[in-house]
């Protein structure tokens, strides 16, 4: 049995793979924290059929039909009805700003219509940027025609509710023909750069300091801030070439409509680039070997994808999910990307997900340079 | 400007509980090489990375080239170079490229030149395009020294430097070391070779955090009040078994084919040694203990040495 497989000897391997597994405490944390956080996280946040949608409502209309339409809506449970536009185009400004998900307008003379028999139109405006959001709200809608108004059109009515009272008129704005890849392909930019930016700061510093370099950094005469901005702006450059690409693909293979300014665009990705550097690096200042650094830009990674509404619609989650997402650059990010290239928002339209991104790249840039220690204590 | 490059009193640091240095007092004269003697762990690293403001010092005070080592280790940084025990050197970087990283980082004017005349200085140039990371030790040592030179450093600050080199790259670095030193350079080099520790000028031992002893060689041999006898012959070896635990007799070890047996108590080494002096077999001689003797010695003040087998080289 001397040259042949010996229990003893793998026993030997065994023993020292658990040592050093417990040793390593945190790649340890992080196998067991993975798919408990991740269970709890994205078993309860996601959901593909999202409900109480925000919506506003533009109605011309006072008769008792409107407002039992309205009723009806609510009670589908698809719609939120949030706010009353005044004009179609402060309901259309809503829309452009991502603030609600639909736009309901009840047009003048609706009740007269309907008691006439002349089927009024049902005006329905959706954010289709995201196609899978909008579709079980919009085969709701499709359903009031006949249900809506059961209750009220009864005694001389009655005949009117055998078939639609009304017609109801979709209009998928931003994206009529519901095509998926307009939605995926811009986002996809979003995710690969949460995915390269973060990973390749983290490792790049990690680098230095598992090599032994990182030493001879620090006793030279540098700065902490020229040490992150010279490590960072490379990766600018490397992050400006996937959009180029992801945005010749999108344009090229898949069609993709790019309605806005494109230098509007640059310059957004700009600010999303330099926010998931800055959290690359603080990474880099937490992490103690290149592996710690990939584990934590996974980490990262999967809510950047799950929450964000990259791959589920972002209104379908529970609102703490919800928070969460908000805290993610990607989340706002994806909002502007899809913003500028669909719907051709303008710098006052994509302000409102700016803004979260100069905070995040503020609080995470402060923290990184903080923690970036000039020394090896 | 004082005479002083290295002025620290009480230089104490801690990681966690263990005190790693433990109130060091070191003065380096300008343009002196000193030497920082000590075993593993003693403390040797950590004191040198707070001298060039790579560690910040829990207590004590002083000045390196006359900057303040812990308000000012920015100014210290631009006038020290710092040799790493470990090569620190980007390994995918070739020599040129190394070099002239560190020259742009010390915003040096002349960077070509510099580089250029640091390269052919240390007959980096055949070599200058390979890659830092293909070369062997020796050549990886000299591109740690030319880098760490090239700023025209007042201080030398070199972490056991020749560690892992061969004979020869030995001799040529410290041939370089005093070149620099002729040319008015501080050093500071801690070592365990003790050929090494011979060249220098005076030397700083240090053990678990402590001074131990400081000195010129000559010094360092004569404070520690030892008494060391060779012996020699063809079965010397049956010796080192009988003479451990014997009275006087504080640390035996082989350095080639002699066995040293050092103590400070000359009248009971004496008596221990005195049954075999008779023996034909055997040489025993008193000798001047070797600075290697001594630093046994001081490695284990109160006990017995280990009998490592030590190569005097």
């Amino acid at each position: 049995m001397r040259n042949g497989f010996s229990f003893r000897r793998m026993g030997a391997i065994l023993i020292k793979e658990f040592v050093q597994m417990r040793r390593d405490r945190f790649t340890f944390s992080i196998m067991v924290m993975v798919p408990v956080m991740q269970l709890i996280l994205f078993g309860f946040a996601i959901n593909t059929d999202p409900k109480a949608l925000p919506t506003a409502v533009h109605v011309a209309d006072n008769g008792v039909y409107a407002r039992s339409i309205l009723a009806a809506l609510k009670n589908s449970n698809y719609f939120d009805i949030r706010a009353e536009a005044a004009t179609p185009e402060d309901g259309t400004q809503m829309l452009d700003e991502g603030d609600i998900s639909f736009l309901v307008t009840i047009p003048a003379n609706f009740t007269r219509d309907l008691v006439r028999g002349d089927s009024p139109q049902l005006l329905i405006e959706a954010d289709a940027t995201d196609p899978v959001a909008a579709a079980n709200a919009l085969a709701a809608v499709t359903a009031l025609g006949t249900q809506a108004l059961r209750d009220d059109l009864v005694g001389p009515l009655a005949s009117r509710a055998t078939k639609p009272a009304f017609t109801t008129v979709v209009h998928r704005l931003y994206n009529p023909e519901g095509i998926t890849q307009y939605n995926i392909v811009p986002g996809l930019i979003g995710v690969i750069l949460t995915m390269t930016m973060v990973m390749v700061t983290a490792m790049a510093m990690t680098r230095e300091r598992e090599r032994g370099t990182l030493e001879n950094l620090l006793a030279m005469p540098s700065h902490p801030l020229e040490v992150m901005l010279g490590k960072i702006i490379p990766y600018v450059l490397v992050g400006y070439i996937q959009v180029t690409l992801v945005l010749l693909g999108a344009r090229f293979i898949f069609d993709v409509p790019m309605v806005g300014s494109l230098v509007l665009l640059i310059g957004a990705i700009g600010v999303f680039i330099a926010a998931n550097l800055a959290l690359g690096f603080l990474f880099s200042t937490v992490a103690k070997t290149q592996l710690q650094a990939m584990q934590m830009t996974v980490f990262f990674l999967l809510p950047s994808i799950l929450l964000s509404g990259f791959m589920f619609p972002f209104r379908g989650m529970p609102t703490w999910a919800q928070w969460l997402g908000e805290i993610l650059p990607n989340t706002h990010f994806l909002r502007v990307v899809r913003g500028i290239l669909l719907k051709g928002n303008g710098p006052a339209d994509i302000w409102a997900n700016i803004w979260p991104l100069f905070v995040f790249l503020l609080v995470i840039g402060t923290l990184a340079m903080l923690r970036y220690r000039r020394t090896l204590d | 400007m004082t005479e002083l490059a290295i002025d620290v009193r009480g230089l104490t640091k801690r990681f966690g509980k263990k005190i790693a240095v433990d109130g060091v007092d070191i003065q380096v004269p300008r343009g002196e090489v000193w030497g920082f003697l000590g075993p593993n762990g003693s403390g040797k690293t950590t004191t040198i990375r707070m001298l060039c403001g790579l560690l910040k010092p829990d207590a004590g005070t002083g000045t390196c080239l006359g900057y303040d080592v812990i308000t000012e280790a920015d100014r210290i940084k631009r006038e020290v170079g710092y040799m790493t025990q470990k090569f620190s050197f980007w390994e995918d970087l070739s020599i040129r490229e190394n070099l002239e990283f560190v020259a742009r980082v010390y915003e040096i004017e002349d960077r070509k030149a510099r580089v250029a005349a640091t390269l052919e200085r240390l007959g980096l140039t055949a070599r200058q395009e390979q890659l830092a990371g293909q070369l062997s030790g020796g050549w990886k040592q000299r591109l740690a020294l030319a880098a760490c030179m090239l700023h025209a450093p007042k201080l030398l600050l070199l972490d056991e430097p020749t560690a892992g080199v061969d004979p020869q790259a030995r001799r040529e670095f410290w041939e370089e070391i005093h070149r620099l030193s002729e040319e008015g350079l501080t050093v500071l080099v801690s070592t365990h070779y003790m050929d090494e520790a011979e060249r220098c000028d005076r030397i700083v031992y240090i053990s678990a955090g402590k001074i131990v002893t400081r000195g010129s060689v000559a010094d360092v041999i004569r404070e520690s009040r030892l008494v060391t006898f060779l012996i020699s012959g063809p079965d010397v070896r049956r010796f080192l078994s009988r003479l451990e635990d014997k009275p006087g007799v504080e640390h035996v070890a082989f350095f080639g084919a002699k066995l040293h047996v050092s103590g400070r108590d000359r009248a009971a080494l004496e008596q221990t040694l005195m049954p075999f002096r008779n023996d034909p077999d055997f040489q025993i001689e008193e000798a001047e203990p070797s600075l290697e003797d001594v630093f046994i010695h001081l490695q284990n003040p109160n006990g017995k040495a280990d009998t490592l087998p030590m190569v005097n080289a």
